[in-house]
């Protein structure tokens, strides 16, 4: 039932008559050998995939390990294909009511090290992140809350024993960061050696990290999966500006970059290299956000806020913003694309996303002179980095110029931001938003409860919360997509406690000899670089 | 002497002792910390509880007072500990990119020098005539252009001429190979950092050049030696360069000094893991115990290199020591 | 960074005596200068184009104009446009303004606190003038990008804080030199005779010693500017300076200058230009002055 983004991400691909790249894989024969060079532009905080939360640890990490079950990676952007990684056959079905999960475990799997891999270690990786010792961190703790039991009846089987049936489970058991250890290696070394060494069954193997410049990895002779993988080895340098891996890539410095560029570095590269590069694009599961602090005046006034959101023209900057920054989707509170998502039909009735964008500023300018708030000053939190945060900022004060709010803008480096937004929360309007790698939209939406621990807009909205509890139970499609209008209406329309600017978009320009590496709505999924192979 | 080479070495002590209350607190200034960080990656809902975990491991969570006295006391053992980013020991963090560092402000002094000595000599030689004002230009333009800038030109420069050239763009490696173990491909990487660093570097020296021998050449026995009716050549290279030289190496040194430290936005334009890069890395990351050692390494090696060129000037100068 | 040697600064005190107008030392200067006078030239170019901005430019720096992202230099928009469609020709006239601020703004501060402190420091002497010193040394040791990064983290970014946070190294440069001239200064009989007098500590310092070192105090004063300008682009350029949408060169350089400068070159060339041309006219008229005021560089 889901099966629409999948085609839709490919359909994007194949329209920008580029399709040498992903679709075409597949009538080729996958060539093994070869060293992939790609550019990360995020620093590698620990090795310790349970504990860290950046497509920096990702990238370069990932493919040292395999998970229990993983994202299919020939059809990344379908949101309920899985398939098992250290598990065998298809991913199980939910019995005893939709409380119990039993894993078989692929046998014959060995260790970078050499140790076989048993049921006990897919059991210590999941206590490790699941039910932590006391002093050890674990970022996806709060994922797997249904969780009450974990365990192996026989060397080769694990089971999960749910307090309560959830379709957030499965999602979350295939979240990349979900490394699985040895437990020899926890036993042995304690749960933060993963921190600095690197011991899995990934498809390569860990050679050397040289902080700040690049991580290097060769292929593992004994992977599980037959004739993968088709790389030699891997190395991801790292490259902190977006100018110098777009550089990099030019000038065949590195062949790919994951996380994405904007859409005019994209078309400079293909202008200069032609079909030497290969553009895939898909929507991304990341959703940038405009929030208003309740906590102060006169954003505690709904007029204020309608105000604010009426008077950003997305349609018309979805057309010019994409193509300078990587947002371009006008969407709602769920992954564009997703049944359950808006249509456009649906969201030109929500306030702000009316076509015709003087009507909508007369009327912001309306509200905010019924409130007592024209010439409305506006002190607004942004983020120290460039794409999209600051790009969509320095937007967003043009845009509220338009209807006489006079913002400033305040960009701080990502440490002193998040402070300002969790525990200060001295803004009037911060960049805020939510990224995450599986998708998952019932989960994901919750970022617009005000009672959710990462929402910092600082209100109580009992109705948003009745309707959220409603979405969670009900089992039927249509009334659930119903349900999901009411929450959508409620949270971005009649109270703009939410203020939706626009969906991310992800391109990924890369040298045309990568093959095999297909887009996935989430810089964080399919990485593993097992099906990538270089067609030199 | 060694009366004065004892005070000046005291006097190092509270200067180091300064700098580290002052990175020591500057740090902390700072809203939020690296454990916040962390855990913000994807703007995920992380427990209290698990940030306070973080903060213990790391020792954060203790009275300022007993951080600041074992940051000093592991400085004077020559213990820095751990990064509290990466969890590596930050001697061998500061040693990887120490290399580079140390190789690109080498190169650029290179550069410097092979440039500015002779523009300079020729500028003061002839003082105030066309070549002298084409001279100073070119150095002062060195000093008003931003090395970055530069820089971001030579780069564009490159992937265009090769382009237009070969067919085939080529830019300068992103990745640091050890000069040992690939010289061309170190050489094809750290070139052009030099050049961009070393013209700024040029111009001050070239500069400083320039006014030290004007001034030589005002001194009694320049006149004396030309008077003797000896060739100006001789003049100039035996006696006025010579003599003009303390100056010209002092400025050589105390920019030698900054640029180990200093290299903090040319080393952005070209990807170059060094130490300014490792710098403003690890204040970004809020890693306190990786930039404590940082700024207590580049002040030591300020510190350090003023105290050899103030004992040159001392042994040079009988006044000084005696003062 | 521009160093003025001690050496060339000490030559002020022996120039003491010297008592020409100060228009005629203008016009020896401009006739032995004409390198200098090249550089006054762009100076007051530049007060100009920041004063006049909005009459020279039928544009306002911050607009977006998205239906001309990116044009390339033409009738229009004599520089092109920028990745906002604003033109570039209006910002690097507006962000003369934010240059001359920041660059006379923490220049006079810097220069100021610096010529205070350093002749306090070499007035008292003892104890005060070793431990100033100790934390003037500390100081001009300390790396200036952790003390700007520390007052922007705890400050904010934006114009002032930019300010404050390029002052600061400038102090302790001002003044050490202005110490040493001072040091030589307060030997001088009249110093003792004012004392002698029975007038204030305040009194000796602001009316006898500050004028005369004001010579190395221009000459420090005029470095800065330039100085200030530099460090200003090379903070905004780190994204730890002057903050979008404020029309500033160094911010200009930054984001999507470096990504475009393939397609679109006059993003990433033109503020560079107004960065370095606005330096080295600070720079040129700079050495002139210190050149006119230092006799021993003075040519015959």
């Amino acid at each position: 039932m889901l099966k629409q983004t999948g085609r839709l991400a490919l359909a994007a691909a194949v329209g920008l008559g580029l399709a040498a790249g992903a679709g075409a894989a597949k009538a080729q024969t996958p060539k093994s050998g070869g060293i992939l060079n790609f550019v990360v532009g995020s620093k590698i905080p620990s090795f310790d995939g349970h504990q860290e939360t950046t497509f920096g640890m990702i990238h370069p990490i990932r493919p040292f390990y395999s998970l229990l079950i993983r994202v299919n990676p020939a059809n990344p952007s379908d949101p309920t294909d899985f398939e098992c990684d250290l598990c065998e056959g298809d991913v199980p079905e939910a019995t005893d009511g939709g409380t119990k999960y039993t894993f078989k475990i692929r046998k014959g799997v060995k260790f970078h090290d050499g140790t076989p891999l048993t049921s006990a270690d897919i059991k210590a990786t999941m206590d490790k992140i699941v039910f932590p010792p006391e002093g050890v961190p674990s970022a996806r703790k709060a994922f797997f809350r249904a969780v009450e039991s974990i365990t192996t009846p026989d060397d080769h089987t694990v089971v999960f024993k749910l307090k309560f049936p959830t379709a957030a489970f499965i999602p979350a058991l295939a979240t990349p960061f979900n490394f699985v250890y040895s437990k020899k290696d926890l036993d042995e070394h304690g749960m933060e050696w993963h921190k600095a060494n690197v011991n899995g069954t990934g498809p390569f193997k860990f050679v050397q990290h040289q902080p700040g410049a690049f991580v290097e990895g060769v292929k593992y002779q004994d992977y599980h999966l037959e004739g993968r993988p088709y790389l030699d080895g891997f190395k991801a340098i790292a490259a902190p500006k977006m100018a110098v891996r777009l550089q990099a890539i030019r000038g065949d410095r590195a062949a790919i970059e994951f996380r994405g560029f904007p859409p005019k570095a994209r078309d400079d590269l293909v202008k200069a290299l032609g079909d030497k590069i290969t553009v895939q694009e898909s929507d991304w599961n990341c959703v940038l956000l405009a929030t208003p602090n309740q906590q102060r005046k006169p954003f505690d006034d709904a007029r204020v806020r309608q105000a604010l959101t009426l008077g950003i023209d997305r349609w018309g900057g979805s057309k010019y913003l994409s193509q300078i920054a990587i947002v371009k989707t006008v969407g709602g509170v769920i992954f564009p694309n997703h049944p359950l998502a808006a249509t456009k039909e649906e969201l030109v009735k929500l306030k702000g996303y009316g076509e015709d964008i003087e009507a909508s500023r007369a009327e912001a300018k309306k509200l905010l002179a019924d409130a007592g708030h024209s010439g409305l000053k506006v002190d607004f939190s942004n983020r120290g980095v460039d794409q999209p945060y600051k790009v969509v900022g320095t937007w967003l004060v043009d845009q509220w110029r338009k209807i006489g709010v006079d913002t400033q803008q305040r960009v701080q480096p990502s440490g002193p931001f998040y402070d300002t937004l969790r525990k200060k929360k001295d803004f009037d309007v911060s960049i805020d938003f939510n990224c995450q790698s599986v998708i998952n939209p019932i989960a994901d939406m919750t970022k617009f409860l005000g009672s959710a621990g990462n929402n910092y807009a600082g209100f109580e909205d009992p109705e948003l919360e009745a309707i959220y509890a409603k979405i969670e139970k009900e089992n039927d499609p249509k009334a659930l997509r119903n349900l999901v209008r009411d929450y959508e209406t409620r949270s971005l329309s009649d109270e703009a406690s939410g203020i939706v600017t626009l969906w991310w978009y992800k391109i990924n320009p890369h040298r045309s000899y990568v093959k095999g590496w297909k887009i996935a709505p989430s810089h964080y999924l399919a990485q593993h670089l097992d099906q990538v192979w270089l067609d030199k | 002497m060694s009366k004065y080479i004892l005070k000046r070495v005291l006097l190092m002590i509270p200067t180091l002792i300064g700098a580290g209350i002052l990175v020591f607190f500057l740090m902390r200034l700072i809203p939020g910390d690296v454990c916040e960080l962390r855990f913000a990656g994807t703007g995920l809902y992380v427990d209290q509880e698990q940030i306070d975990i973080c903060r213990k491991d790391l020792g954060i969570d203790r009275p300022m007072f007993v951080q600041f006295a074992d940051f000093m006391f592991g400085f004077f053992t020559f213990d820095f500990g751990k990064s509290m980013w990466t969890g590596k020991p930050i001697l061998e963090e500061i040693g990887l990119r120490f290399q580079l560092s140390l190789q690109v402000a080498i190169m650029a002094t290179i550069v410097a020098t092979v440039i500015a000595i002779p523009l300079g000599a020729i500028s003061a030689i002839k003082q105030d005539t066309w070549l002298d004002y084409a001279v100073r230009a070119f150095s002062i333009a060195g000093i008003a252009i931003p090395s970055f800038w530069l820089g971001i030109m030579i780069i564009l420069g490159l992937l265009i001429i090769t382009q237009e050239m070969t067919g085939i763009p080529w830019m300068p490696p992103i990745e640091y190979r050890p000069i040992w173990v690939d010289p061309v491909h170190n050489i094809s990487q750290l070139i052009w950092p030099a050049v961009a660093t070393g013209y700024r570097y040029s111009a001050v020296a070239t500069r400083m050049t320039r006014s030290a021998l004007l001034e030589v050449l005002r001194e009694d026995y320049i006149r004396t030696a030309r008077a003797k009716g000896l060739v100006e050549k001789i003049v100039i290279n035996r006696h006025a360069l010579k003599n003009s030289m303390l100056p010209v190496v002092t400025i050589i040194g105390i920019e030698f000094a900054f640029l180990m430290g200093g290299l903090v936005v040319t080393e952005q334009v070209f990807n170059l893991n060094g130490l300014g890069k490792l710098f403003v890395e690890s204040v970004t990351n809020h890693d306190y115990a990786m930039t404590q050692a940082l700024v207590m390494l580049v002040v030591l090696i300020f510190v350090i290199t003023n105290f050899f060129i103030d004992l040159a000037y001392a042994w040079l100068d009988p006044r000084i020591r005696y003062s | 960074m521009t160093t003025v040697s001690e050496s060339a600064v000490e030559a002020q005190v022996e120039d003491l005596e010297d008592k020409t107008p100060f228009w005629q030392k203008a016009k020896t200067m401009a006739r032995k200068q004409p390198v200098g006078v090249a550089g006054l030239a762009v100076v007051i170019l530049m007060i100009f184009a920041a004063i006049f901005a909005p009459w020279l430019t039928p544009y306002h720096p911050e607009y977006n104009d998205f239906a001309n992202m990116l044009t390339p230099p033409g009738a229009d928009y004599i520089l092109g446009t920028d990745q906002f469609g604003r033109d570039i020709f209006t910002r690097i006239l507006y962000g003369a303004r934010t240059a001359l601020f920041v660059g006379f703004a923490a220049a006079t501060v810097g220069a100021v606190f610096g010529l205070v402190l350093g002749v306090a420091s070499a007035y008292f002497g003892g104890m005060f003038d070793l431990i100033f010193q100790r934390i003037m040394d500390v100081f001009m040791a300390f790396p200036l990008i952790i003390l700007a990064l520390a007052v922007v983290a705890t400050l904010g970014t934006g114009t002032q804080n930019v300010i404050i946070a390029i002052t600061i190294p400038f102090i302790p440069q001002c003044a050490r030199v202005v110490r040493s001239n001072a040091l030589a200064i307060r030997e001088i009989p009249y110093v003792d005779a004012a004392r002698a007098l029975g007038f204030g500590h305040m009194r000796i310092i602001m009316r006898h010693m500050a004028p005369n070192v004001m010579a190395p105090f221009l000459i420090l004063f005029t470095a800065f500017v330039g100085q200030a300008i530099l460090l200003e682009a090379s903070l905004s350029y780190l994204g730890m300076g002057v903050q979008e949408p404020t029309p500033a060169w160094g911010l200009m350089l930054q984001g999507g200058a470096e990504e475009y400068a393939e397609s679109a070159p006059w993003v990433a060339i033109w503020p560079g230009v107004a960065i370095s041309l606005a330096v080295f006219g600070f720079n040129l008229f700079g050495d002139s002055v210190r050149d006119t005021l230092d006799p021993r560089l003075r040519s015959r």
